[in-house]
């Protein structure tokens, strides 16, 4: 006799699945924050499966920050080239050089911040009424009060104490006029979720995700890659390793860990042996105890 | 791997988010920096011990307050089970978010202090759990260090809990003492109950009986959006994408489509262009069928012999999820399935004294966390199913119309 249940990452897909083709029903002009990292991949993957043989109904906006890693920009044309999807970029680079937000200085300068600020700018610019996120809420501590719809006000802001309740499976679309929402499929996917489904399903992703030499600098603990855009100090020197990502985020601010997981089965028995989140190395939520929850209410990813 | 899906209820204080803590840590779901994170907080607060509870407490506010004001979800794993924890809040001004917990668990766990047995807030959240229909309640009843670990206490509170569930529709109840703080009964069995024959928690959240929780009998497709490549390749696909909400669809099978009544059968079921056999819920494919018959966006594919009920007049309890008192004559937007309309409440028969379950007659001003037992009228048909034969086709929303906020929850009688 056939079994009729679903196994953990058919019911996630399906479920994902859901969310996007709500958002496509729901919504005049939707889009997806592609970040070119496994989870924006992932949420991209799933809105391929959820409307083929019809294509992506969302073009993919990518917010530049200029201090991107090089494989991260390639590996997105190649992707956007192969979906036939339209991608729409956001650059830092120019909202800096119009004035319109300020370049951090010193040496744990990073442009996470000001990249809020061209995010806004892109969804007002483009009229954006829903934007699809990579997020996770096993993530951080803020992400696991997030709605799959989450509302935001015409500032961008979320809310986190006046969230719309959110029940079954109906999620609640309609907005004010110059509100729009963050919608994220896949909430309920954990990062060992995340992996085993780039495995079964093939997923292409960056080569950084995989253990290769780079030049590196170590600092507070974090291994950050060395680059054109991070500032040593005095004590501080490059050291030649062999490292991989756990997440993508600038060059400046993504820590690394020494690795020897070079394929996708090495990554996963690494991840499930791991004792640290994926997050816990990545500089802008080490700022404060409530940094992701103080940069989400400004309209952050 | 099974994915289970459990609500964490109680009041202030019964220590829930020490009891998800203590399940993370021994299951050791915990992360090195989360537990550093915390036992650094846990200093700051000039605690003695290290405070599992900051583990969950996420937002700003509710860490100053020390309790937690809005769902947080968490997961965890076990080599048997992946699990997913909504993390409700007790506190009574959002016992909203109960309900949106417990609308999508499998298991309902509800916390009782041993010092204070029944209060108020376990009846609430019990009844909750009743009317979103959970299948699997478990008892929890913690701080049994603070009362010497003494079955006496323990035995009435189980005696008290089933004099009060005789009121309610609950499959499958059981009960566990605890000690959350100290990890009694929740991964390991604890040394200090010796009278206690039962399982361990987590022990129980692994082996309850979750497959049969769908409705596999009765077909129900509600259609979220038309696929029309409108490609070279693809020039005459026409494919109706949505999730299945109950029943087993396979090719072949003439369904009839609603509101229209047309009927054609499923030339093909597939997901991404791979064919799909046979689908049942939750599973999201797209469905194309051998005759081009009008469908769309809220309509329902369902069996020629065995439909919804096609209704605009609808009897229901809602809960009030608004801060704003309900607004009698106000036309709703009502969100069902993947349809809407308007709706607007006719007569309330009645609100539910959730402590007692008493009916109070006559009362017609709703107010935040109230149910009441409601009759509606819509502007067009839903396609509905009693909420107890079906749990997607039996629920509801209300969007007050100005706000556009979520302001009630409704489950369907008929």
């Amino acid at each position: 006799m056939q079994n009729y249940n679903l196994n953990h990452l058919e019911q996630l897909e399906a479920e994902a699945i859901h969310v996007l083709r709500e958002t496509a029903a729901q919504f005049d002009n939707p889009s997806i924050l592609f970040s070119g990292g496994k989870d924006s991949i992932v949420a991209t993957h799933l809105a391929w499966k959820a409307f083929y043989p019809a294509s992506i109904p969302f073009p993919l906006v990518h917010i530049d920050t200029g201090h991107n890693f090089p494989e991260t920009i390639s590996f997105r044309d190649e992707m956007v080239a192969r979906l036939g999807a339209k991608l729409v970029v956001g650059s830092v680079e120019k909202t800096i050089r119009e004035g319109r937000v300020a370049e951090e200085k010193g040496h744990n300068a990073s442009r996470n911040i000001a990249q809020t600020t061209t995010l806004i700018e892109t969804i007002e610019g483009h009229q954006y009424d829903a934007c699809i996120g990579g997020g996770r809420r096993d993530e951080e501590k803020a992400r696991a009060k997030e709605r799959f719809f989450s509302h935001r006000d015409e500032f961008s802001q979320w809310n986190p104490k006046n969230q719309r309740p959110e029940l079954w499976s109906i999620y609640n679309g309609h907005k004010q006029f110059g509100e729009h929402f963050r919608v994220f499929p896949i909430s309920n996917w954990t990062e060992m979720d995340i992996w085993q489904y780039i495995l079964q399903e093939q997923i292409e992703i960056p080569s950084l995700y995989f253990a290769h030499e780079r030049d590196c600098v170590v600092r507070n603990g974090v291994i950050l890659a060395y680059s054109e855009y991070l500032t040593l100090k005095p004590d501080e020197r490059v050291e030649r390793m062999k490292v991989r990502f756990r997440t993508l985020g600038d060059l400046t601010i993504t820590g690394a860990i020494e690795s020897e997981a070079d394929t996708l089965e090495k990554v996963i028995a690494e991840v499930a042996a791991m004792r640290a989140t994926e997050r816990g190395n990545r500089a802008d939520d080490r700022r404060s105890e409530t940094a992701m929850e103080d940069r989400k209410r400004e309209g952050y990813f | 791997m099974d994915l289970v899906r459990f609500i964490t209820a109680g009041s202030v204080d019964d220590g829930k988010s020490t009891l998800i803590g203590r399940l993370l840590y021994d299951s050791k779901s915990i992360f090195e920096d989360q537990l550093d994170h915390v036992a650094k907080a846990s200093e700051k607060k000039g605690l003695a011990h290290v405070d599992l509870a900051l583990l969950t407490d996420g937002l700003r506010d509710e860490r100053e307050q020390g309790i937690t004001i809005d769902v947080a979800y968490r997961y965890f794993a076990t080599p048997k089970r992946k699990f997913i924890i909504a993390d409700c809040p007790g506190h009574i001004q959002y016992t909203r978010n109960m309900v949106t917990g417990a609308s999508t668990a499998n298991v309902a766990l509800i916390l009782v202090d041993a010092r204070n047995g029944l209060t108020e807030q376990t009846h609430r959240h019990s009844f909750i759990a009743s009317l979103l229909q959970i299948p699997h309640l478990i008892i929890c009843i913690n701080k049994m260090d603070l009362v010497n670990y003494d079955q006496q206490v323990y035995d009435q509170i189980v005696e008290d809990y089933r004099n009060f569930a005789a009121k309610l529709e609950v499959r499958d109840i059981q009960f566990v003492p605890v000690s959350a703080l100290h990890g009694d009964n929740i991964v390991e069995p604890s040394t200090n109950m010796d009278w206690y024959r039962g399982s361990t928690l987590l022990y129980t959240l692994e082996n309850c009986h979750v497959s049969s929780d769908q409705n596999m009998v009765d077909c129900r497709f509600p259609v979220q959006t038309v696929l029309r490549p409108k490609s070279d390749e693809f020039h005459d696909y026409r494919g109706y994408a949505g999730r299945v909400a109950g029943g087993i669809f396979k090719p072949g099978d003439e369904v009839v489509a609603l509101p229209s009544g047309f009927t054609s059968k499923i030339s093909r079921i597939s997901l991404a262009g791979k064919e799909v056999e046979e689908a049942f819920p939750p599973m999201s494919v797209a469905i194309e069928l051998e005759d081009d018959i009008d469908v769309s966006r809220g309509d329902m594919l369902a069996r020629l012999n065995n439909q919804p009920t096609a209704a605009q007049d609808i009897d229901a309890i809602i809960c009030w999820l608004s801060d704003k008192p309900m607004v009698p004559r106000t036309k709703f937007i009502i969100k069902h399935t993947s349809r809407e309309a308007r709706a607007m409440v006719k007569e309330v028969n009645y609100t539910l004294d959730i402590n007692t379950l008493h009916r109070q007659e006559g009362e017609q001003d709703i107010q935040m966390n109230d149910i009441a037992r409601v009759q509606l009228r819509t502007t067009s048909p839903l396609f509905i199913d009693p909420y107890n034969k079906n749990r997607t086709t039996g629920a509801f929303i209300l969007i007050d119309p100005v706000s556009l906020n979520t302001v009630a929850a409704g489950v369907i009688k008929s």
